[in-house]
C-alpha cells in the first residue's frame, strides 16, 4: 500500500478549475519529487493534500484512509507536516515559540530537539529571538525544523531552495537526506540539480495534470523527456 | 524619521507627547491633571470595549459591526442589576455595596459570554471569510439588538445607581479627581495585564498570537483555529459587556443609542491602534481618550471632529495603524 495515494484529484479555486484529475502514488521512504513549470499546479496539489484547498471527494488517501474531506488540523494530526512556499513562519513569535507550536503537547522530546539543533545550529543560536528577524535561509530551516520536531510520516515541502544562497542550499540538501532516512518527503522543486540529487521517484505536472511518473534515475537519463516536459531552458539548470 | 521614532521607544510615547503639548496649551496644572485623569479613564474604558473587536478581527478577519450591542447590553444589564440591588447600595454596608457592584459587573460579563457564544455560532459562523455578508448580517443584528433594548428598557434615559464608595472626588493640590475615574483606570489596567499575561504566558495565548499572524499555518500544525475563535469571541464580547457596564456607571444616565456612539469611537481606536494587537488597541484608546478631553476643554467646537482628524492623520503616517500585529 502506498503511503499517499492521489487518484483523479480535481481542485477548483473560486470559479477556476486548477487541477483536472491529478493522480500519483508516493511510496514510503525517501524523497518523491514533484516537478513542473511555473503555474503548473504544484503548490495547489500540496495545499489540497493538506486540506487547505478542497480536493474532489475520495481523491486523497493516506495510509489507505480517505483524508480528502478532513479538516487541515486533522490531516496534520494524522502525521503530515507542511512546509509552505512562503515558509509560514510566525515572525512576531520567537524561534522557540514557533517550535513549541509545532508540538502537540507543548513539550519537546529532548532527543528530537537535539537533532534539530544538530541539523540547524543557527536555530539554537537564535532560539529566543523573534523569528521575523531571521534571514531567509534561517526561516526556511525553522520551517523545516517545525515539520520534524514531532514524529511524522510525510512532509510536504514547497520550493525550499527558492532565493537561498548556494551554501545554504547545500546544507538544506544534507538535512533533507538525513530526514528522508526516517520520514518520507514529497518535495516540490524548481531547482532541477537539487531535485535530482535527492529524488528517488518523480512526477511531472503540467497545466493541472500529471504528465509523467517514474524513477528519478530514468527521468534524469532521458534528456528528451525533460526538455519536452519541463522546457529545462526555462529552469535554473544549476543554482550558481 | 521612523528610525528616530523607534529608537526613542516607538509610538508608545505618543500619549506622553500629547500630554506634554496639552500641558503647555492648557497652562493650568490643576485643570491639566483633571483632564489627563479623565482622558486616561475614558481611554481605559474604551480599551475594554475595543480589545475584543481587535482580537476578533485579527484572528479570523471577521468584521463585527454588532460588537457595540454587547456594550449596550452590558450597560443596561448592569444598570438593571444595580437598580434591583438598590437596597444594598443604600444599606450603608460596604460589603453589600461591593457585592452589588461585583454582581452588576459580573452580570454584564456573564451576559457577554453567553450572548457572545450564541452570536458567534448563529450569526458569524455562517459568514466566515466573506466580508460583505459579515458587514450586512452583523449590522442587521445590531439593529435587532437595539430594538430589543428599546423594547426591554424603553426609550427614556435610565439612571444608573452608583455605590457610595465610588462617589465623590479626591483632591490633589488644586485639582479634584472623581473616584469613579480612578476606579475605571484600575479596572482597565487589571484587565489589560490579565490579557497581556494570557496572550504571552499561556498556550492558548500563543495560539491566538500565531493565529492572528497566519491562521492557515496554525491549522497545518494541527490546531482548530475556529474552535479557538469561539472562545476569543466570547472573551471579546464579555469585555465589551464589562466596558459597557463601566461606561454606564461613568455616565450615570444611559439611553439605548449609547452603543451607536460607542461603535464609532471603538472602530476609530481599533483602526488607529492597528488590528489584532492588544498593545495597539490600548495605545489607540488612551490617545483617543486624552484627545477627547483635551480638545473638549481647549476647543469644544472641535471635539466631535477631533477623533476623525486624528484617525486620518495617523493613517496618513502609518496606514496599518500605530502598532498592528505582525502579519
Ligand atoms: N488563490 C488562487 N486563486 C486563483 N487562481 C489561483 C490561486 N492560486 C493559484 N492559482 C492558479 O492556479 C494555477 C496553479 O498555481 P500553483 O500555485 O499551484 O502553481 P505552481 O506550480 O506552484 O507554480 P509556481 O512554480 O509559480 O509556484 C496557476 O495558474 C495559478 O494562477
Ligand atoms: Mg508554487
Amino acid at each position: 500500500m502506498s503511503l499517499l495515494s492521489i487518484k483523479d484529484m480535481s481542485v477548483d479555486i473560486g470559479q477556476y478549475s486548477i487541477l483536472h484529475g491529478v493522480s500519483f502514488e508516493v511510496q514510503e521512504g525517501g524523497v518523491f519529487v514533484l516537478l513542473g513549470r511555473n503555474g503548473a499546479g504544484k503548490t495547489t496539489t500540496l495545499r489540497a493534500v493538506m486540506g487547505l484547498w478542497k480536493p474532489s471527494p475520495g481523491s486523497v488517501r493516506f495510509r489507505g484512509e480517505d483524508i480528502s474531506g478532513l479538516h487541515t488540523s486533522d490531516i496534520a494530526r494524522r502525521g503530515i507536516a507542511f512546509v509552505p512556499e512562503n515558509m509560514g513562519i510566525f515572525g512576531g513569535l520567537t524561534v522557540a515559540e514557533n517550535m513549541v507550536l509545532a508540538t502537540a503537547s507543548g513539550k519537546f522530546d529532548a532527543s528530537r530537539l537535539e537533532r534539530v539543533y544538530t541539523l540547524f545550529p543557527a536555530l539554537k543560536k537564535f532560539w529566543d529571538k523573534p523569528a521575523g528577524a531571521l534571514s531567509g535561509g534561517q526561516k526556511q530551516m525553522l520551517s523545516v525544523a517545525r515539520a520534524i520536531i514531532e514524529p511524522r510520516a510525510l512532509i510536504l515541502i514547497d520550493e525550499p531552495t527558492k532565493g537561498l544562497a548556494p551554501a545554504i542550499v547545500d546544507a538544506m540538501g544534507e538535512a533533507f537526506r538525513e530526514i528522508s532516512a526516517s520520514t518520507t518527503i514529497l518535495l516540490v522543486e524548481q531547482n532541477y540539480a537539487f531535485a535530482r540529487s535527492l529524488g528517488r521517484d518523480v512526477a511531472v505536472i503540467d497545466d493541472g495534470r500529471i504528465v509523467h511518473t517514474g524513477t528519478m534515475a530514468a527521468f534524469d537519463a532521458d534528456k528528451d523527456l525533460q526538455d519536452r516536459l519541463l522546457s529545462l531552458s526555462a529552469f535554473q539548470e544549476d543554482h550558481e | 524619521m521612523s528610525a528616530v521614532v523607534a529608537r526613542a521607544g516607538g509610538v508608545f510615547w505618543l500619549p506622553v507627547v500629547l500630554a506634554v503639548i496639552a500641558f503647555v496649551l492648557i497652562g493650568v496644572p490643576s485643570s491639566w491633571l483633571t483632564l489627563t485623569v479623565a482622558g486616561l479613564s475614558m481611554g481605559l474604558m474604551i480599551f475594554l470595549m475595543a480589545s475584543g473587536l481587535s482580537l476578533v478581527f485579527g484572528l479570523m478577519d471577521v468584521l463585527n459591526f454588532g460588537h457595540s450591542a454587547f456594550v449596550s447590553f452590558g450597560a443596561f444589564v448592569s444598570a438593571s442589576t444595580l437598580a434591583a440591588l438598590s437596597g444594598w447600595l443604600t444599606s450603608g454596608s460596604l460589603t453589600l455595596e461591593v457585592l452589588a457592584l461585583a454582581l452588576a459587573l459580573g452580570a454584564a460579563v456573564a451576559f457577554g459570554l453567553g450572548a457572545g457564544w450564541a452570536f458567534e455560532r448563529v450569526i458569524v459562523k455562517p459568514v466566515y471569510a466573506d466580508h460583505l455578508r459579515q458587514i450586512l448580517i452583523t449590522m442587521g443584528a445590531l439593529i435587532v439588538a437595539d430594538e430589543v433594548i428599546l423594547a426591554t428598557w424603553g426609550g427614556v434615559p435610565l439612571a444608573v445607581p452608583r455605590p457610595s464608595f465610588l462617589e465623590g472626588a479626591v483632591i490633589i493640590g488644586d485639582s479634584s479627581i472623581e473616584v469613579y475615574r480612578l476606579f475605571a483606570v484600575a479596572v482597565g489596567v487589571v484587565v489589560y495585564l490579565g490579557l497581556y499575561l494570557m496572550l504571552n504566558r499561556t498556550r492558548m495565548g500563543l495560539l491566538i498570537r500565531a493565529g492572528v499572524e497566519n491562521r492557515e499555518m496554525v491549522e497545518a500544525l494541527g490546531f482548530r483555529v475556529d474552535r479557538l475563535f469561539v472562545l476569543v469571541f466570547m472573551l471579546g464580547s464579555a469585555l465589551a459587556g464589562l466596558g459597557g457596564a463601566m461606561w454606564a456607571g461613568y455616565q450615570t444616565l444611559i439611553t439605548p443609542d449609547l452603543g451607536a456612539e460607542i461603535l464609532v469611537i471603538v472602530f476609530i481606536v481599533v483602526i488607529i491602534g492597528g488590528l489584532g494587537s492588544i498593545q495597539g488597541t490600548l495605545l489607540g484608546a488612551i490617545i483617543v481618550g486624552l484627545m477627547q478631553n483635551y480638545v473638549g476643554f481647549l476647543a469644544p467646537k472641535l471635539s466631535l471632529a477631533s477623533n476623525m482628524i486624528l484617525m486620518m492623520a495617523i493613517l496618513l503616517w502609518r496606514p496599518n495603524g500605530l502598532a498592528p500585529a505582525a502579519k
